[in-house]
Parts: C-alpha cells; structure tokens; sequence
C-alpha cells in the first residue's frame, strides 16, 4: 500500500487514542479536585495533569503559571493551540482519515466525522453547558465507535495493522504516562503512601484506565504501588498495561513482515522491548525505580514509532 | 424526445411506466434517490460559492433514451473525431503539416497557451495525447448532431455516468429487465485496459497505471478514487511518487514500486515543478523528463490542451479531412471569431440572439446567453469582447432537443440536454455505450453546467 | 578554437536533504559553430537517468541523489571546437517552431517603457536584421552593467526602469523587445571565453537569440554589445532564463541552501 496511506491511517489511530486519553486525564483532575487538596504535591492536581499531558511549557506561556481548572480544562479539551487538545486531536484524526476517505469503510468515516460534527456543535454551545464529566464520557465513546467500527468492517490486511500499530504504540505511551503522573508527579513523598489520599487517588488512576473493578477482581484487597505497577505494566490480561500494548504491537508488525516477506528495524528493537518486559517481575521495576523505569519505557516506545515510521511510512527511496 | 408536441417511439415504454405509477410512489423514488447519492458521496465542488463547497448534483430518474441504431451513428461520428483530434496532437508536436498545408493558421497553433514546446518532437506510445475524449454533443432534430466542444485533457463526469445507472438499475429493476439497455459497467475495465495499451516501450513486464490526484480538497476528488477503486489501481498524489534513475516509483510500504501509467487528473503546468511552474507543490520533479525519455506515460499527454481550445474547435472538420480523408459524420455549431473583424462585426451587432464564450474558459463560467441576459449585461458584455475581441467566439443558440424530467409541480416536462459520451484511445478506439447527459432543471434554460443549476441524468442506449 | 571548460555548482544545505532531484541542461550540442570533442557531467555519489534532446536540440537528463546529503558538487568538464559563424547558428538540429518563441513569459513581459523604447530603436530600420541589431544596442544602452543591482527573479521590465543589471538582465530585455517587434527571441545560455582567460567567473554566461527571417537564429549579446563568435560555446535555450536554465532542482528535507558556482574557460 502506499506509504502515505499507511501514514494517514497510523496517525489516525494515534490521534483518536490521544484523544481518548486526554479525556481520561481530565476525568482523573475533575476527581482529583473533589478531594481536600493534597498540599504537598506538583503545587495541584491540574498543573501536575498538563505535565502528564506533556505540555506544561505550552499552558504557561498562554495562561501563566495559575494552574486553574477551568483554564486547563480549556487547554486539555477546547483549545487548538493545543496539539493534543481533544479538540485538536479529533480534527486531526479526521484530517488523516479524510486524505485516506477510500481505505477506510463507511462505518469507520462515519464514526470519524460524527466526532467532528458534534465537535463543531459542542464548541457552538455556551461553556457553561458543556459539564466536564460529559465531555470525557462523550470523547470516550468516540473512540469506542472507531474501535468498534474498524475491528467490525475493516479488512484484516496491511492497512489494519498500521491502525492498530497506531493504537498500541499511543496507548503504551498514554498508560506509561499516566501511571507516572500518579506515582512520580501527584505524590513524590513516601510519608503519605497507604494514607486515604494515597487510596483515593490509585483508585480515580484506575477508574481513568477503566481498570477499577477489573484491578479488584484480579488483585483484591488495598492498593499497593506493586499491586498497581505490576497490573498496569506486566499484565498482559489488561488490555492498556504495557505488556498487553507490546503483545499487540509484535503481532501486528509479525503480521507485516509475513505479509512483505521481510522484516525491519521495528522488528528488532520490538523484540528486545517485548522481550524485557514479558521477563520482568515487579521486583525489578521498583528496584530501578518506578519513575526511571516508565521514562526509560517512554523513550523506547518512541524510538519504536520512529523505527515504524523509517521502515514503512516514509516510502524508503 | 418530442417530436414537435409528439413522445419519440423510443420512450413510450418509459413514458407509460410512469403514467402507471402513482406520483406519491414517483416522489418516494426520488428521495431514494437523492439518499443513494447522498451516502455514496458523490457530491460536486462548486467554485466561486462561499461556505460549504460540497453539494449534491440534482439527479433526474427519467433516463434519456438512444435507440442502438442512433447510437451507432454517434458513435461513428466521435470516434472519428477522436482520432482526428489526437492526429492532429500527434502533428503539431512533430512536422506540423496540417499547418504548413495552411489548413490551421500557424499562430493558433504555436502562440496559443495550450501549446507545450517542452514535449515538440516526444513520441507517446501509440502516438496518443488524448486517452480519454469527451465530447459534448447536443441534438437538435432526429438527425442532427451537433458538437458544442472536445474535451481532450481530463473529462470529468464518468463516474456520474456510472452512478447514475447503479442507482436507476437499483431501484428499477423492473425497467431493466423489460428493456435490453446496453451496459456501460464494463468502463472501469476498458479505461484500465486502454491505460496498459500504452505503457511505455521500457515497461517490460504487467504495466503499473496509477491515478494522479491532486488531492482530497479537489472537487473531483470523488471520481479520481472512484475511479481508481472501479480499477483496482492506486491513486495517488504528487508527494506519492518520486523520480530515481530512468524511472518514476511510488512509495509504498514495501519499498518503492515502479509506476508505467499515469492517468493524471492535474494540470499540466503542475505536473513538474522542474519543468512546468517552479512552486507547485502537486507535481512530481523529474516527472517530464523521464516521459521525455519513454520511462513512463502520462495520459492524457502534456500538451493534449492544444486540441480542445476553442479557437481550435472550428477546424476540426477539416483535421478529419486532412487527416483521415473523411467526411466529418458530426457538425460543428456554426461558431464566430470575435478576433476576426467582420465576424466581431455581426457577433456585436447580434449579441441578444447568440451564446457568447471564452476562448480558454470552460464549466459555463463566463459565458453571455442572449436570449436569456438583460441589456446591460449584454452590453457589459460587448465591452470585454471589445476589449480582447481574440478571447471570444460566439455560437447560435440552438434548438436543443429537450428530453421529459421530473419537475415537482407539473410531473414530466420537458428540459433542455446535452451529452458527453466519453470515448478511449489507445491501442483501439472504443465509445461506452452512454454518456453523462446533463439537464438544464430549470424550464427554458439552455445552460446544463451542473455549477449553474445543471442536473444529471442515466442515459440509455436500447438494443436493436 | 579549442576551449575547456570546467564549471562546478557546488550546494551546501543547512540541514542534510532526503533527496536531491535535478535536471541539467549542461551539455552542448553539436552544430556548424561548435564541435564537442568531450564533456562530462559528474557529481559524487548521484545517479544520472532519464535523458534526452528536446525540441529546441538541447540534451537533457535526470540526476538524483538520495539523502542524507548536506552538499553536492555538479561539476562540468569539457573541450569544444568552435568557429565564428556571424552570430548565425548554423547546423543546429531543431525542430521547434520559431513562433513558440513569440509568446511572452513574466520574466520576458513587454510593458509601455519597453514599447517606447522598441519604437525609438526600429525607427527607420531597414528589415528585421537592423531591427535585431538596434535592438540589441538599445538594451546595451539601457543597462548597464552592474553586478549585484538586480537578483534572479528580476524581470525585464524591473531591469530596464532600474537601469542597471547583468546578462541575465540584458538577455531578458532584449527578449521582451525583439517579442514586442514582433521577433521571435529566446534565451541562451553557454560559456564565453575572455582575454587573459583561465579567470574564474562567478557564473555562465548567457545572452539571446532573434529569429531573423530566412537567416534563422542569430545570437545577440548585449552584455558585451556584440554577437556570439568562436569565443562563445552554446549549452541551451528556453523562452527565459528559468526554462533555459543549465541546472533546475528541488531538494527535498528543508532548510535553505547556499550555492557556490565556478566556471573556468580557457583556450587549448
């Protein structure tokens, strides 16, 4: 297929999948602010959700240093200076789903311009309206309707596995992040693990992931930072931990390379990645320490995007 | 279809479906219609409208009939016009006889705007320019056919036609199991077939034919993957290809693939930033030089414009004289150069009974129809043809066959139409067996142009 | 004469290029006036394709280089036997019509100064010849020679209200005026040897051709106010100095580039 189309389709999920996670992130800051504050944290909750979303320089050259919610409300979700608004995300994907109209199914493009066109309607209706619980919900479901429609009506060829390289690729990413912005970013002393703001705030981290009632049935009993490491990285039965996102992403890309008869640099680097993570314990995560170790994920999920785009997107001349 | 206040033979069948069935069912058909459409996408781009530019082509349910033998006739006619057109290509690239013979006058030729010196001497495969010919015919009596003009660079309006037959043959079946129409389905394939008759001589092996889009915000974006869909071909945009060698490649996943055809949907000027306009950002660097050098076909040729000009347009009978020694089966509206002072003289003088056009424009933008325009325009008018009297010629307005359309107060009535049937050269010359035939909706308009209130309709050629 | 040559375009790029494409109108043809005994196109590490003679008789052909590369040289290297053919080019195969050559570009576009100053010269000439001559000597007298006054974009009419300019700026003007005339003109380009040669020059030369009746092509350069001799060696024409241009190219990658000709020519 053309490396364009491949390109269009990837960032398409990718996008969706920002999207996705932006609303989550915003669902834990509007839990998060329910609760009496913390005091000790990343100065609050909101400014420590804009570092997770990776923009924090961005928000305070255009809002100041006032991390407010309703301003990071508006940076998170509205605001198109944004790149990874919600907003901006949405129109993106359709951007690339739009270039690509015909290597999609009818039912895909529906669902990706129904997001535009309610898009278009929620930006037109007073803010006050626009209750930021139904906002996620609402973004959230979009990306539940792409899911659905591509699993349900796309063919299972070349262009479904950059779609779903696209998807696994972000959300190992997205959980990486997330789990960070709890463990490193919301409560970087030790004095307050076990404490009721400690539990509150695993379990808002883990009704974000839609991983609450299913950390109950696997783990039981309280939250624990090894409990919740080892289900969000080593599960691979949960489809966000990074287990889980590396599974997919070698299947995929062992898909290609049985279909082109060759294998890439991908390939490669997936295999030691998917090959440390499936041997890790929980042990030797907390050893190298939580934070490193996500950091270290991080950059190597995005040096494994860079291999995927230098072997397949850009056309290799 | 009338013959004075009389239906043509041809339609009575049609004619007495529709008597039979109930309006409220008629009404009902049309908004299927109307939703087929809507759902496929096909919509069309209208330019100089602000705001939304995508908006559905009117599409009428009642066909418009040929009979075979009407047909055959037809089809004679365009295909010798077709292949006098790219003899004509073919020669003024070369040794220019028809211009030495002083047939065409030389400054038409080599000073008109069209004309490509970058290809002068370049010798296409199969010595064709115009893969793809579409020529807009109106009737005027059962006999007459008359040409309003060639379109040699890239006709658009094919995927109309086949739409509009998917969508009559969905929702009337009935109509085609009682009438024998001749299919028009099989275009998709002989278009892919006429692109690999002329892959170019270093193709060794099952050629690779791509369609060259200028992208997704083009108005005929929807043809352009329609087409390319219908062919099983990949369609691709300027960024997608790049030049290596002898050769032009695509991008794709698997490395880069090499390209033999191209059926480029872009003009000419933005095919090669290294040859054409320095800034285009649609084109491909490198790309003429490698159809210079028989890597690779670009249909139709850079250059093809040349053929379709108006000024050009008055001397086709005689190419197909010149050329084929034949004599010309299709007419020519009698035309007016307002370059030419006596013909300016009687053009000015009679503006409120003519249609007046300009020379390069195309899509019914910019034209004067008398009989419908009021006194100031008309005189508004007769300033600019004053002012660059080369840029116009002007033409009778014709008595256009009508045809019965569905009208929402009053049924059937009758509406003024024209055809572009739409004719393949390459290693043979084939005609499909249809055509777009587009519809003037509104009662007494002449002007079909789907940007000025134009419809569309199936046309049906019936079996002997 | 035997003149060589040896003309190198370097391009530096800011940031390294995925890709390089160019097309090169860097080899002379053959005719009554010039004799190539060698020449050669080189530049490391690119790939040559894609060529051929266009209608005016030029040879063209395709390079390609695949990145990352941040600086390329495109040399040229040569020797070519030239004779004095009274500015006429002889013997030089063809096949494009003359009246192409009648049509304007923007850089060649005639405007009211430049149709004040073609009355003024072809006033009283007998033939196109002498309109040919005097306007060529008009343009030598309407700019003069100022390197560094006007840029590559410079049109003819931005030329000649500035007065000043290079053959670039001569070629264009007289182009415009010989069209205006009703002259089918066009641009050349090549190589010119000067006295005390083995200079480097900063770039090629270039000047214009006048299709005068049955005579056909006659050079003019205004530059050095007279027609091409066994001193001048001819590359290429095109209706302007964009299409006649020796190198054309796009570089993929961003970032700007830098770009350092030289051009030695000297008597064997």
């Amino acid at each position: 297929m053309l490396s364009r189309t491949a390109e269009n389709l990837y960032w398409l999920t990718r996008y969706m999948e920002r999207a996705d996670t932006m609303a989550r992130l915003l669902e834990v800051g509007y839990r998060m602010a329910l609760m009496p504050s913390a005091g000790e944290g990343y100065r609050n909750e909101w400014a420590s959700l804009v570092a997770a979303a990776g923009s924090s320089a961005g928000f305070e050259a255009k809002f100041g240093e006032d991390f407010r919610q309703r301003d990071v409300e508006t940076w998170l979700f509205f605001d198109r200076e944004n790149p990874s608004s919600v907003v901006s995300c949405i129109e993106t994907a359709r951007q690339n789903g739009r270039a690509v109209r015909t290597a999609l199914t009818s039912e895909m493009w529906d669902a990706l311009n129904g997001a535009y066109l309610d898009l278009r309607d929620i930006e037109r209706r007073p803010r006050s309206e626009a209750l930021l619980p139904q906002l996620c919900d609402w973004t959230k479901r979009q990306g539940s309707l792409l899911r659905g429609t591509t699993e349900g009506t796309h063919l299972q060829n070349d262009g479904f596995d950059f779609l779903n390289l696209g998807y696994y690729l972000e959300r190992g990413d997205n959980t990486a992040r997330l789990l960070d912005v709890k463990y490193y970013v919301l409560l970087p002393t030790t004095s307050m693990v076990g404490g009721a703001v400690d539990t509150y705030q695993w379990s808002t981290l883990l009704r974000a992931l839609s991983a609450y009632r299913a950390f109950h049935w696997s783990y039981r009993g309280d939250y624990t930072p090894r409990k919740v490491a080892h289900f969000l990285i080593l599960n691979a039965s949960f489809p966000r931990s990074l287990l889980h996102c590396q599974q997919q992403i070698a299947a995929h890309l062992g898909r290609l390379a049985a279909a082109y008869g060759t294998r890439t640099v991908a390939h490669d680097r997936m295999q030691v990645m998917l090959g440390e993570l499936s041997e890790a314990r929980v042990e030797d995560v907390i050893e190298e320490g939580l934070h490193e170790f996500l950091s270290r994920f991080i950059h190597q999920n995005a040096a494994l995007g860079q291999d995927v785009a230098h072997s397949y997107l850009f056309g290799v001349q | 279809m009338y013959d004075g206040k009389q239906v043509r033979p041809a339609y009575r069948q049609l004619v007495d479906w529709v008597e039979s069935t109930s309006p409220e069912s008629l009404a009902q058909k049309k908004q299927e219609a109307e939703a087929l459409f809507r759902r496929i996408g096909i919509t069309f781009a209208v330019y100089g409208e602000g705001g939304d530019t995508e908006r559905l082509i009117p599409f009428d349910m009642m066909p418009r009939v040929f009979t075979e033998a009407e047909w055959r006739k037809l089809e004679r006619g365009v295909k010798q016009r077709a292949r006098a057109l790219n003899a004509f290509l073919y020669d003024v690239y070369h040794r220019a006889e028809i211009v030495r013979a002083g047939v065409v006058p030389a400054d038409l030729v080599f000073r008109n705007e069209a004309y490509e010196p970058a290809v002068v001497g370049i010798e296409p495969p199969g010595r064709v320019y115009s893969h793809i010919v579409g020529i807009d015919i109106v009737r005027t009596g059962p006999e007459d056919f008359f040409v309003l003009e060639d379109n040699c660079r890239t006709p658009s309006g094919v995927s109309y036609m086949l739409e509009n037959r998917e969508i009559m043959m969905r929702m009337f079946p009935e109509l085609f199991r009682s009438s024998r129409i001749l299919p028009v389905d099989d275009y998709p394939q002989r278009l892919r077939r006429t692109l690999a008759s002329v892959a170019p001589r270093k193709c060794d092996g099952e050629p690779v034919s791509v369609i060259l889009s200028p992208g997704s915000f083009n108005s005929a974006y929807y043809e352009h993957s329609f087409l390319a869909d219908q062919m099983g071909i990949e369609i691709v945009e300027g960024q997608d290809l790049f030049v290596q060698g002898e050769f032009v490649y695509m991008r794709t996943t698997e490395g880069p693939r090499r390209v033999d055809v191209i059926y480029r949907r872009i003009d000419d000027s933005f095919l090669d930033p290294l040859c054409f306009r320095p800034d285009s950002m649609l084109g491909v660097p490198g790309l003429m030089n490698v159809y210079r050098s028989g890597g690779v076909t670009i249909c139709s040729a850079p250059g093809a414009g040349v053929a379709d000009d108006k000024a050009i347009y008055i001397y086709v009978p005689d190419m197909i004289r010149f050329y084929l020694g034949e004599t010309p089966i299709l007419k020519n509206v009698q035309t007016w150069k307002c370059g030419d002072p006596s013909d300016r003289k009687y053009v000015l003088e009679n503006l409120k009974d003519l249609v007046v056009k300009e020379v390069h424009g195309s899509g019914g933008y910019g034209m004067l129809v008398g009989p419908k325009s009021t006194k100031e325009q008309i005189d508004a008018y007769a300033e600019r043809i004053k002012a660059d009297p080369g840029d116009f010629i002007a033409q009778p307005t014709l008595a256009l066959s009508t045809c019965p359309t569905f009208e929402d107060s009053e049924g059937l009535a009758p509406r003024h139409v024209d055809l572009r049937p739409f004719c393949l050269v390459g290693q043979e010359v084939h005609l499909c067996a249809g055509g777009l035939t587009r519809v003037a909706l509104k009662e007494g308009s002449l002007v079909v142009n789907s940007s000025q209130g134009g419809g569309v309709k199936d046309t049906w050629v019936l079996a002997d | 004469m035997r003149l060589s040559v040896r003309h190198s375009t370097l391009y530096q790029f800011d940031a390294p290029m995925r890709f390089v494409t160019q097309s090169h109108r860097l080899t002379p043809a053959s005719n009554g006036c010039q004799k190539v005994i060698d020449w050669q196109v080189s530049a490391e590490g690119a790939e040559f394709g894609a060529s051929f003679v266009d209608g005016a008789g030029d040879l063209i052909s395709t390079m390609t280089l695949q990145g990352p590369v941040e600086r390329i040289t495109v040399v040229v290297e040569g020797t070519v036997e030239t004779s004095s053919g009274d500015g006429i080019l002889r013997g030089h195969r063809e096949i494009v019509s003359p009246l192409v050559y009648l049509e304007a570009t923007h850089a060649t576009q005639p405007n009211r100064a430049m149709l004040d100053l073609r009355d003024l010269a072809v006033g009283g000439a007998d033939g196109p010849l002498d309109r040919a001559h005097r306007l060529a000597g008009a343009v030598a007298d309407a700019i003069a020679y100022t390197p560094g006054a006007t840029t590559p974009q410079t049109t003819a009419a931005e030329a000649l209200e500035l007065g000043q300019g290079v053959c670039q700026d001569h070629a264009h003007t007289l182009i415009a005026l010989a069209i205006a005339a009703e002259l089918p003109a066009r641009y050349v380009t090549g190589y010119l040897w000067t006295e005390g040669g083995g200079e480097t020059a900063e770039a090629s030369h270039a000047w214009a051709e006048i299709h005068v009746g049955r005579l056909g092509w006659i050079g003019f350069d205004p530059a050095n106010r007279c027609c091409p001799d066994e001193r001048y060696i001819r590359l290429g024409s095109g209706r302007d100095a964009r299409e006649a241009a020796p190198i054309r190219g796009v570089s993929r990658g961003g970032g700007g580039e830098a770009l350092d000709v030289s051009v030695v020519v000297a008597q064997q």
